[in-house]
């Protein structure tokens, strides 16, 4: 048999028409189109919004890196708050170890807080 | 005339015949995409429509689409403000084609109540060519679930070839209709000439 042959045959076959399924209809469709029905660009077709306003602007708009600077320190607060409440619940029965380490932990967070104000990027500057 | 009867005689033969413009407009016809679009009360009628009591999905209009690059009908649910005038056109225009308007209630199709009211359009056909108009006030679901039969009516009986063929299939026919600017008094144009006439004008 030929597939006992070529044991990937039938994989290569399986492949060759999961892809004339996708893209036949698009062929098919763009037969149509070029027969049929005309394509009709415009100004405010091809207008980057769609809400119906005048577009204005560019959509390749440059985001600050600060504020990917803010993310990452949101995230000091974020993790202590995460660790800080089951604390805070079993607090009473805690061993002082625990404690410590908890203690720690929270002191090396507050580091990289007090690393980054001392820094600036605390201030938000405009510089548009 | 001829060839339709000839195939209604076929059909009642138990003898299927079609034709190509049949099968698009029949595909065309049951895919009603609206814009998800409202503008006043009757959008609470035209969401009513969507829902389970009376199905629009029966038409195969349920896909109330947020984007009008995905939309082919825009329901045009309520009041127009003068205000607002410039985005409904400005929606439609993004529309792709083939697409159709349906103008849902009083104050869509005349300006309504507030026809005397100084910031409210007078009948958003000023502006763009409405295939369906809905009276009412608010007009029911079964009124919209009519209108969208009836617009399923103009669909079926477009031609794909020939001199007649609808808009979308012409080179030369507009897609974009030009929207109005907000001018010292009212809007600028007042209306598009190319769509409506004032009732005097008609020839």
């Amino acid at each position: 048999m030929l597939v006992e042959d070529h044991p990937y045959l039938l994989m290569a076959l399986l492949s060759a028409a999961a892809a004339l399924f996708a893209l036949v209809p698009l062929g098919l469709s763009w037969l149509w189109a070029r027969r049929f029905s005309p394509p009709k660009p415009g100004p405010d077709k091809n207008a980057v919004y769609e809400c119906g306003l005048k577009s204005s602007g560019d959509a390749w708009v440059q985001f600050k890196s600060e504020y990917y600077l803010y993310g990452i320190i949101f995230l000091v607060f974020d993790v202590e708050t995460v660790f800080l409440l089951p604390l805070a619940v079993s607090f009473a029965g805690l061993p002082a170890g625990a404690f410590v380490a908890m203690i720690v932990f929270v002191l090396l967070l507050v580091e990289g807080l007090a690393w980054a104000w001392q820094k600036g990027v605390l201030t938000w500057r405009m510089t548009r | 005339m001829e060839d339709d009867a000839l195939r209604n005689e076929l059909r009642r033969q138990g003898i299927l015949t079609t034709t190509l413009g049949e099968l698009y407009n029949w595909g065309r016809q049951n895919s009603v995409w609206p814009l998800g679009f409202g503008l006043a009360c009757c959008a609470i009628e035209m969401i009513a429509a969507s829902m389970a009591r009376w199905d629009i999905a029966r038409f195969g209009a349920e896909v109330f689409r947020p984007s009008p690059r995905q939309a082919d009908l825009m329901i045009v649910a309520g009041t127009v403000t003068k205000k607002m005038a410039p985005q409904v056109v400005r929606l439609y225009n993004q529309m792709p084609e083939p697409k159709y308007v349906i103008a849902m209630g009083a104050c869509a199709i005349s300006g309504g109540p507030f026809k005397q009211g100084y910031n409210v359009l007078k009948g958003i056909d000023r502006y763009l060519p409405v295939d369906v108009h809905i009276p009412g006030c608010p007009p029911r679901p079964e009124a919209l679930l009519h209108a969208l039969i009836t617009l399923q009516g103009i669909i079926r009986q477009q031609a794909l070839t020939g001199a007649g063929r609808p808009r979308h299939l012409l080179a030369e026919a507009p897609s974009e209709f030009p929207a109005p600017e907000y001018g010292e008094h009212d809007l600028v144009p007042p209306s598009n000439p190319g769509v409506w006439q004032p009732p005097g004008n008609q020839p």
